[in-house]
């Protein structure tokens, strides 16, 4: 089967019964992307990878590759006939077979002459550095072994798409690194159009062209690294991507430009400016013209690696007083209190001491604001903290 | 496309089953109400209804004899088993050990093994000691196979169990027979009623061996059942079909307050 | 209490150990020396000459076998494809297993005898099925072959059923949803994958059946013609040392029936071997 240019979802919901797992999705992929699906569990990846493959019927919505209609919640192509690759989390190797007949499996079932399987599943096996392995039975090798064996075998058949299902959740968090790396290898090399799913964000950001976050079965956003990683659509995302400091705060002054908007907060007993790069339609914007308007409290979000300590007593910032000091090595992982007794984590490479008393500062394009309340957000915390 | 073939299988799968569940009722409905029938010989339902078989088989047995036996028998198959096989299954579900395999192995012939292949010998060494149609020897009969079921059954509850908390009341201060009271026993206690019922279910309906080593004053009621139909000409198959409810009832009474403490699966547990 | 001695270990085993050494390994070593002695105790073969040269008496095996070797292989047969249908559970799967447990938990006395009244020339069975007519005379399911064959069935089907659909519950789901995106249709899937991966179960099951089968005894008595087509090897074995009281031949046979017994479980186990090479952890991957 040959290639697809795009792959359509449009409008894709599951429900279970009342339970809806997943709620309007929609998305396109182009050949030769690697998209991620990120969120925390139960946000409905899992379910929207699923329903793409073909082992969940859907509830609503469509799926085409191309023009062709591959689903269309009436009638469906079936998961064994998609061409679609899938790889599990728990590896799902077959443990009555050698890795050789693992990887050959779906090259016999489509009846290839022997040596054309031969040459192709050792190609494969070398793709993922297991040469040798052949007689080997997944439950002789190690988790990453499995993994790879997994991978080789969805490979060997040239899919038209590749889908990763958590693969790399079950390893530790060593091999994980080294995981991540081979796949982005792996791609760089093949170019298959790829889905991956991850509550890890470190993963979706380093081995993505795209990223959907995802939460109770909706879309959060979609975006590049970049733009979820600096520009959050919302404080979900900005919790699960690793900002902090979400406190209560008061916009005291509002400047519009064409591009941009120009506000100055007041928060924790002092004033911090915030440049924020929102276009005219921007609904981040029009959320915080409207606070601005109705004098809503809105929520900062700023990493803590942006916080800065201000030797000098220059322009704006706020006080707040040590309360604990981490040693990370790099740097330091620092705890203080605002006179206000709002908590403030910051990173920094000064020494400073317990009940010490500093004053912060935030650059403008560092500090975000949103037009909700921080009660909102309830993510759990992502299982990388390390930044 | 898919679908249809789903509901073929589904279809089958139905029918099937519903053979199998209407002819073990048939069976067990015909048997209750043949019991109560008056001059059932042909068509559906018996034209009268009548207890007088009861009264029969109450002349013709002596039924409270028979049902003192069958509990008598249970309860202390029973508690027997427990107190042998409980220590068994600790040491076993605590520790490794070499031979443990083997052991294990042994423990488990009793169930591989047919009751008849070891019942006649058995049954032939009680003759010979003289244990043989006495309760005594229905009762050392039956421990036979409910010792290692129940070793079977306890270890996973066992195990469950972990050996830390038990290493933690030591610390505390407690003693060794305290640990076994108040940890170990609370603890352990719905393995212990899971394998006691499936222990008394199980030897009630235990035929083979209470049939080789029983006399005429230690039979359980399945035994007389039993002869009373092989003896089918001599008796009213009515009365026969009368012992078999009363059989039945005690069966199944035992049956449902076992569902209540343990899966449907778990009754059936042998080696996995 | 953890780490306790050797000494305690062997000390909790001791009684189960004793109790069964005494009342399951003497006797069977018993009856075993029985069968090669005379009455008066002098070694011999005779018992089992006698046994197997009377045409009668050796018949029995065949018997046996007869009714045992279909009586399982309708058990597994069936059990396969409805485990496997039910795999991924089912509703009513609750009500459906109470159903299977009761006849297991009656007994075979009880089915036996019920099956007397219920597949006799005058019982419902037979009066449904001329209603239906699907026959025009009653049909003999009670004292014959097909009787015990029936009992059998109904006592061993439950085990079978239950034993396998545990084992193919275990097998890890997304083994299976692998093999469909690997390309493989339902069947192909059944074929290449939970087929093998049932095998180890299904060669339990088979040897579990089978022994209690082949043993049949009420029954046989009950339901069959046991001067006859019906005459079982437990029925020969217990006339000899019950009726007759020639305990040596008596117990010559038992021990013939544990030597077929262990000779046919042997070869289920040398089968499964030898298809299922590899790994015999099934599921997680």
């Amino acid at each position: 089967m040959k290639d697809f240019d795009r792959l359509i979802i449009q409008g894709v919901t599951k429900e279970f019964g009342e339970k809806v797992a997943l709620a309007d999705f929609s998305l396109e992929l182009e050949r030769g992307e690697f998209v991620t699906f990120l969120g925390p569990s139960g946000c409905g990846k899992s379910t929207a990878l699923n329903c793409i493959a073909g082992l969940l019927p859907l509830t609503r919505g469509k799926i085409m590759i191309d023009e062709e209609t591959i689903d269309d919640a009436v009638t469906s192509v079936p998961a064994e006939k998609r061409e679609f690759g899938m790889v599990f989390q728990n590896y799902a190797l077959f443990p009555h077979l050698t890795v050789f007949k693992n990887v050959a499996f779906g090259l016999q079932l489509r009846h290839h002459p022997k040596d054309s399987i031969r040459s192709r599943v050792q190609q494969a096996l070398h793709l993922v550095h297991l040469d040798g392995y052949d007689d080997k039975f997944p439950s002789q090798m190690s988790g990453g072994e499995q993994q790879r064996v997994a991978i080789a075998r969805c490979i060997v058949l040239e899919p038209r798409l590749l889908m990763l299902d958590e693969p790399l959740s079950n390893l530790d968090a060593k091999l994980r690194v080294e995981m991540r790396y081979e796949l982005k290898a792996l791609h760089e090399r093949l170019h298959v159009s790829s889905i991956y799913v991850t509550h890890d964000q470190q993963e979706a950001l380093a081995l993505s062209d795209r990223i959907v976050v995802m939460r109770s079965g909706h879309i959060q956003q979609v975006g590049t690294p970049d733009q979820i990683y600096s520009e959050p659509a919302n404080l979900f995302i900005a919790d699960f991507m690793g900002f902090k400091n979400l406190w209560e705060a008061e916009i005291s002054a509002l400047r519009e430009k064409e591009d941009s908007l120009e506000v100055a907060v007041r928060v924790n007993d002092g004033e911090i400016h915030s440049l924020l790069r929102y276009g005219k339609s921007d609904p981040r914007r029009v959320a915080l013209l409207a606070a601005y308007k109705g004098g809503w409290k809105i929520t900062t979000a700023i990493r803590p690696e942006d916080i800065e300590i201000d030797r000098n007593e220059a322009v704006g910032g706020f006080q707040a007083k040590v309360s604990l000091v981490e040693y990370l090595g790099e740097t330091n992982h620092v705890t203080a209190i605002a006179q206000n007794g709002t908590r403030i984590d910051l990173r920094t490479d000064h020494s400073v001491k317990i009940d010490e008393t500093i004053r912060l500062h935030v650059p403008p394009e560092k500090l975000l604001l949103f037009g909700e309340a921080a009660e909102l957000h309830v993510a759990p915390t992502p299982t990388s903290e390390v930044a | 496309m898919q679908q249809k073939k789903l509901k073929l299988s589904g279809v089958l799968f139905i029918i099937v089953i519903i053979i199998y569940v209407g002819n073990v009722l048939g069976i067990l409905f015909t048997v209750i109400l043949d019991s109560f029938s008056k001059g059932w010989y042909k068509g559906p339902l018996p034209p009268q209804l009548t207890v007088e078989w009861y009264a029969y088989a109450a002349h013709d047995h002596n039924i409270p004899q028979l049902l003192i036996v069958t509990f008598v028998v249970a309860i202390g198959v029973t508690l027997i088993s427990l107190l042998v096989a409980f220590p068994a299954a600790y040491a076993l579900g605590r520790n490794e050990f070499k031979g443990k395999a083997l052991l294990l192995s042994f423990f488990l012939l009793p169930l591989i093994v047919p009751p008849i292949a070891y019942g006649i010998p058995l049954a032939m060494v009680f003759y010979k000691f003289r244990l043989a149609t006495r309760v005594i020897g229905v009762i050392l009969a039956n421990v036979v196979p409910i010792i290692p079921f129940m070793i079977l059954m306890l270890m996973p509850f066992i195990e469950q169990v972990s050996g830390n908390l038990e290493s933690a009341a030591r610390m505390l201060g407690a003693k060794r027979f305290t640990i076994f009271m108040k940890v170990l026993v609370p603890l352990t206690l719905p393995g212990i009623l899971t394998a006691g019922i499936l222990s008394i279910v199980n030897t009630i309906s235990q035929f083979p061996l209470t049939y080789l080593v029983s006399g005429a004053g230690s039979q359980t009621i399945v035994v007389a059942l039993y002869t009373d139909a092989m003896a089918a000409g001599s008796r009213p198959m009515q009365a026969v079909d009368g012992m078999a409810v009363i059989y039945f009832l005690i069966t199944m009474t035992c049956l449902v307050v076992a569902l209540r403490f343990v899966s449907p699966t778990q009754m059936v547990f042998k080696i996995k | 209490m953890g780490s306790r001695g050797r000494g305690a270990i062997f000390f909790f085993l001791l009684p189960s150990i004793a109790v069964l050494l005494l009342l399951f390994v003497y006797p069977f070593l018993y009856g075993l020396y029985l069968s090669f002695t005379t009455a008066e105790g002098a070694p011999t073969f005779t018992n089992y000459i006698r046994f197997f040269s009377d045409p009668y008496e050796a018949r029995s095996i065949l018997v046996t076998l007869w009714i045992s070797v279909p009586a399982t292989l309708i058990n597994i047969g069936a059990a396969i494809p409805l485990a496997y249908y039910m795999r991924h559970g089912l509703r009513g799967e609750k009500i459906i297993t109470f159903f299977l447990i009761v006849p297991i938990t009656l007994g075979t006395v009880l089915i036996s005898e019920g099956m007397l009244t219920y597949m006799g020339p005058v019982g419902w069975l037979n009066q449904f099925l001329m209603f239906l007519h699907i026959v025009s005379a009653p049909v003999r399911f009670t004292h014959n072959y097909l009787g015990v064959l029936i009992a059998l069935i109904i006592q061993g089907f439950p085990l079978c059923f239950l034993m396998l659909l545990g084992y193919v519950s275990g097998i890890n789901p997304d083994l299976e949803k692998a093999s469909k995106m690997l390309g493989a249709s339902q069947f192909e899937t059944f074929r290449r994958v939970i087929f093998p991966l049932m095998v180890p179960g299904i060669a339990i099951a088979f040897c579990l059946s089978f022994v209690a089968m082949f043993s049949v005894f009420p029954s046989a008595q009950l339901l069959g013609e046991p001067s006859g087509p019906t005459r079982v090897m437990s029925i020969a074995a217990y006339h000899w040392a019950f009726e007759a009281f020639n305990f040596n031949v008596g117990s010559a046979i038992s021990m013939t029936m544990a030597a077929i017994e262990l000779l046919i479980i042997s070869g289920v186990l040398i089968w499964r071997n030898r298809i299922y090479k590899g790994a015999s952890i099934v599921g997680k991957g």
